[in-house]
This record gives structure tokens, C-alpha cells and sequence, in this order.
């Protein structure tokens, strides 16, 4: 166990180093930033001035050095075009995107769980295989699809939805649903395969022959087992698959999250925003990975008893 | 099920079968029908386009397609904000998203497959490293390099192309290792190496072709993750500069005129759903018929 969780904490270790590098690289690679972002209407003097402040006169090597230090000590430095702390700024839309998500994930696992378990016991009638075809189809469909087409439908046809920012409760409705087109699709079918492994179980067979009612049966004997396969898989995909799903969809709705502030400052080229932003949302993504890869450690006896 | 077993006996023939007509249901035969018939329209593209795509006619702007009052003879699905036939920008659309999807999905594949190769015969510290890499890979939604690698170097036509050949490697490094080192464990290896083959040559000549079935697999399932990416990026702005017209562009300038001319709209959402589907239901179909363990059941 220790020598899984220690394992564990590597790998998350060098993924985040690998994704520290690999922003700083993109960004300095690219030639100067004083001269993209200022452009030609700065004089020599303040030109030389900006790049020694910022730093840009040093070898790359120690620049290297100096960002993994700022990196670890929380200094990201101001955005280029608001004057500000980038941290204070990715912060602010750290809530509204946690709660967009918190609200697709919640109602992707409501959807997806039952009609997974619907597609396992009836994988041999028309329910199964219609639901099976709706979630594969589903995971073709590409978020920004379905979110044009809510605005057009609920939006500007029946005018009963807002389409922009994060108002009121009727404000989630479609960034919710568009988000979670591709993870409803996606989630639906780990959970029918999940299921079908457990369904065949001798304990399941036995539960019945104990004259269970068929609910119990499936839901205590069945879904109980299933859950723990379901769980660590949910929670290796979500992460990233809510991420790039966010992204887009915050863009169309201006959902004032990171999603909206990342392609913002990638369309914009405010280095240091998104390079804090990639950095958080990479980070988030990688720890919560590495969380549930200990947590299912733990929740399996065979790797929790294991000798280490 | 026989063609399968024979070719894990006979290594060095063509091992992939490709599947006839009769073997599909009617689901997969219209994806073959709407894939073929979306791969001549690309192909064909400047033959079957009634207009140039990026002819502009202020007189005739934001008409609504056929059907519809106001409609202009001639585009048949309406025109766009700047007098544009949408259906030639379908077109080219179309054809600039296949062509941008096969790039990239050729060159991950290359990548990916060479990494994995080389882990697979190599073994050791190569293997590790590569792994590590692959591991990171998975660990870090692709989304945030794209955006990083578009906002550093330029939204362009190239920029465009490396992105999406990146997109996808560690999916084939993957099953290449995987299946070369099950490969390498098989008699008719052991065979090759006692009669003193060179590593290069049992690479290429004994293991590759073994391993085009899952490949040929993965590139499909992969290639309608390629059209989703490169639609969403440019659909944000982030891709292929305007005026040229690529299928997510179109969707994501004709957002501006949804309340007044969904059709800008429509009509590229549609093409895209086609080609998705038809890949999306093709890949499968492919998976289904490689996959022993799925066809014994």
C-alpha cells in the first residue's frame, strides 16, 4: 500500500514538473513578449527597461531557474493587459467554474448511473440498445453543438433561457446540459459495463435465491460492487474530460469561469494568465487524478493488505 | 473468425481483413455510404461547388436557404453575413477539416507508433522514459496544450497541423508497445532471431505488419476525436484564420447571426455531425470486427 501511494505521488510529481516545463518553454520559445505585447510605439530606453524588469536578458537557463522559483514560492507576476496579479485574476473565476461544473457533474452521474444500469438489464431488449445508441452517438457530438443549438432553440426561439453569464439558477440550465453531452455519453457506458461484469456474479444469482425483491438485488448487491470500478474510473475521466468540456462551453455562454479567461488570454496572447491559468487547471486535474488512484488503493483490499 | 486465426500463424501476410459489405447491419452501412459520399464531396470539391467560397456579394447577404421567403436562386443553402454561398463554404469547409484530421491523425500516428516501437524492442530505460511520457500525456487535458501551443505560436494553417499531430500519440504508443511485446514473445519471432535476423529487420518485417489491425482501429476512433478538436478550436477562433472556411469556423462566426440567420449555423453543425457519426459508428463497426475476444462472444 505505502509503496502504491508513494508511486503514486511520484508520478503525479514528475507530471507536474513536466507541465511547469513545458509552459515555460512554450511561452519563451516564442521570441520576446515585450515586443509582441507592446508593439512598435515604445521608445528604446523603456523597451531595454521592461525586458530587465521582467527579466528577459538572462540566459534561459537561469530564467528557468528563476520561474521554477516564483512558481513555488505563488509569484506569477501581472497580466499583461489588466495590470494585475494573475493569481488574484484566475481566483475570481475559480468559483464560477467550480460551480458550473459541480452542477454538470451532478447531473451527468443522475442521468448517466440509472440509464447505465437500465442498458446492463436490458441489454438484450430495444431499451438497452436504444440507450447504448444515444450515448454513443452522444460522445460524436461535439459541446459547442449542442450549446449553439440550446441558444437557438431555448434561447432566441422559445426565449425561455438566458444565454449569457451566471445570473440565476435558470442561467445553468444549458451550460450544464451542454457540458455534459460527451460525459453523460461517456458515463453511461462505464457504468453498463461495470454493471454487466456484476450482474453475472455468482452473488447475485444467490441474493435472488434468498427471494430479494429484483431492486434490492440490483441496487444493493449489484451497483454496490459495481461501484467501487465505477467510482475510480468516473474520477480519472472526469476530471479531464470536464476540463476541455468547460473550456468551450464557458466561451459561448460568457460564463465569467477560467474556461472563458483561458481561451480569452490564448486569443489575446496575455502570457502570464494563461500560463497561470494552464498551470491551475493542469494542477487541479493532475492532483485529483493521483486522489483517486490512492483512494481506489484503499478501497480495494487486495492492494490496501498488500505486503510494503 | 478463421481469417483472424490464420493470420496470427501466417505472420507477413496482410493481417488486416477488410470487411465486406455483407458483414455490416444497416446502421454501418449508411455510415459507409455517408462516409464515401463526404469523402468524394472533399475530394471533388472545386468540380461540385456551385460558387467560390469566399466570393463576396453585398447585395445578396443573409439569405435564408431554399424554401424560405427571400430566397436567392442559386444558394441553395442560404448565404452568410458577408453575401458567401453557404454551401460551397460547406464544401471547402469540409474539405479543409478532412484534410487538417488526416494530417494530423497520420502524424500522431507516426509518433506514436515509432515511440512505441522503439519501447516495445527496446525495453529498459528507453521503455520507462517513454512510458513516463506517455503516462504525463494522458494525465494533462490535451485542450490546455492546444491552447497553450495556438496562443505562443499563431493561429495558422502549420500551427494548426502540429496541434492536432499531437493530439493522440500516447494512444498509439500504447497499443504499439503493448502489441509488440506480446508479439515478441511469439515463436515465429524466436524463429527469426535463431536464424539471425537483425533487430531492424524483425521491427519491420515480422512485428509491424502484425500490428496494422489495432491500428488501423485506433486511427479511426481517433479521427473523429481529431474533427471534434480542430472544430472546437476553430470554432473558438482559435484555428484556421478567416476568410478561409473550415466546418468549426463557420459555426463559430455564423454564432453572431443565430437570432436572425440560424442557417449560417446549421448547416456546417449538420456536415459535422454527419462526419462524426460516420466515423464514430465506422470505428466501432472496426473495433468489433478486430476484437477476438468480442466476436467469441
Amino acid at each position: 500500500m505505502l509503496i502504491y501511494v508513494l508511486r503514486a505521488l511520484v508520478k503525479m510529481a514528475v507530471t507536474l514538473l513536466v507541465i511547469v516545463t513545458l509552459v515555460f518553454f512554450a511561452t519563451r520559445l516564442s521570441g520576446n513578449p515585450v515586443d509582441f505585447v507592446l508593439g512598435d510605439g515604445i521608445s528604446r530606453e523603456d523597451r531595454e527597461l521592461l525586458i530587465a524588469y521582467y527579466g528577459l536578458d538572462a540566459t534561459i537557463g537561469s530564467q528557468y531557474w528563476r520561474y521554477l522559483v516564483s512558481v513555488f514560492s505563488g509569484e506569477f507576476g501581472l497580466s499583461f493587459l489588466e495590470r494585475r496579479p494573475v493569481s488574484q485574476i484566475v481566483f475570481e473565476r475559480a468559483w464560477p467554474s467550480l460551480k458550473l461544473l459541480l452542477s454538470a457533474i451532478s447531473f451527468t452521474l443522475i442521468v448517466s448511473v440509472p440509464l447505465g444500469i437500465l442498458a446492463a438489464i436490458y441489454r438484450t431488449s430495444i431499451i438497452g440498445s436504444v440507450v447504448m445508441v444515444i450515448a454513443f452517438l452522444g460522445y460524436a457530438v461535439p459541446a459547442f453543438i449542442i450549446g449553439i443549438l440550446l441558444v437557438l432553440i431555448f434561447g432566441y426561439t422559445l426565449n425561455w433561457l438566458p444565454v449569457i453569464g451566471d445570473g440565476s439558477a435558470l442561467h445553468f440550465i444549458m451550460p450544464t446540459l451542454a457540458i455534459s453531452g460527451m460525459l453523460v455519453a461517456a458515463i453511461t457506458r462505464f457504468t453498463r459495463n461495470a454493471m454487466l461484469d456484476v450482474l453475472s456474479q455468482d452473488y447475485m444469482r444467490t441474493a435472488r435465491a434468498k427471494g430479494l425483491p429484483e431492486w434490492v438485488v440490483i441496487l444493493k448487491h449489484g451497483l454496490r460492487n459495481a461501484s467501487i470500478t465505477l467510482l475510480s474510473v468516473i474520477g480519472l475521466q472526469i476530471a479531464g474530460l470536464a476540463a476541455s468540456g468547460s473550456v468551450v462551453v464557458e466561451a459561448i455562454f460568457a460564463w465569467p469561469g477560467i474556461g472563458d479567461l483561458l481561451v480569452r488570454s490564448a486569443i489575446l496572447r496575455d502570457y502570464p494568465v494563461l500560463q497561470f491559468a494552464v498551470l491551475s487547471v493542469a494542477i487541479v486535474v493532475i492532483v485529483i487524478n493521483a486522489a483517486v488512484d490512492i483512494a481506489y488503493a484503499y478501497a480495494d483490499p487486495r492492494i490496501r493488505l498488500a505486503k510494503g | 473468425m478463421t481469417d483472424l486465426t490464420q493470420t496470427s500463424s501466417s505472420p507477413g501476410s496482410a493481417p488486416f481483413h477488410i470487411p465486406v459489405w455483407s458483414d455490416a447491419n444497416w446502421i454501418v452501412r449508411i455510415a459507409l455510404l455517408v462516409g464515401l459520399v463526404l469523402i468524394f464531396v472533399a475530394l471533388a470539391a472545386p468540380l461540385i461547388a456551385p460558387f467560390d467560397p469566399n466570393a463576396q456579394s453585398l447585395i445578396s447577404r443573409l439569405r435564408p436557404p431554399v424554401g424560405f421567403e427571400r430566397y436567392k436562386d442559386g444558394f441553395l443553402f442560404g448565404t452568410d453575413e458577408l453575401g458567401r454561398d453557404i454551401l460551397s463554404r460547406c464544401i471547402y469547409g469540409l474539405r479543409l477539416t478532412f484534410a487538417l484530421a488526416l494530417a494530423g491523425s497520420v502524424i500522431g500516428l507516426l509518433i506514436g507508433g515509432t515511440l512505441g516501437l522503439l519501447a516495445g524492442i527496446a525495453g529498459g530505460v528507453v521503455e520507462d522514459f517513454v512510458m513516463a511520457m506517455v503516462d504525463t500525456q494522458i494525465a494533462i487535458p490535451f485542450t490546455l496544450i492546444a491552447l497553450l501551443i495556438l496562443a505562443v505560436m499563431g493561429s495558422s494553417l502549420d500551427v494548426m497541423v502540429l496541434v492536432l499531430g499531437v493530439y493522440g500519440w500516447e494512444q498509439y504508443a500504447r497499443i504499439v508497445r503493448a502489441e509488440v511485446k506480446k508479439l515478441t514473445q511469439m515463436p515465429f519471432v524466436e524463429a527469426a532471431q535463431a536464424a539471425g535476423a537483425t533487430p531492424l529487420r524483425i521491427a519491420f518485417h515480422h512485428i509491424l505488419p502484425n500490428v496494422v489491425s489495432p491500428i488501423v482501429v485506433q486511427f479511426t476512433l481517433n479521427f473523429s476525436n481529431i474533427v471534434i478538436l480542430e472544430s472546437t478550436l476553430s470554432f473558438l477562433g482559435l484555428g484556421v484564420q478567416p476568410p478561409t472556411a473550415t466546418l468549426g469556423s463557420m459555426v463559430g462566426i455564423g454564432r453572431d447571426y443565430l437570432p436572425t440567420a440560424p442557417w449560417i449555423v446549421l448547416a456546417p453543425a449538420a456536415v459535422i455531425l454527419l462526419l462524426t457519426f460516420a466515423v464514430q459508428i465506422l470505428g466501432d463497426w472496426l473495433r468489433d470486427k478486430a476484437d477476438v475476444r468480442l466476436r467469441s462472444r
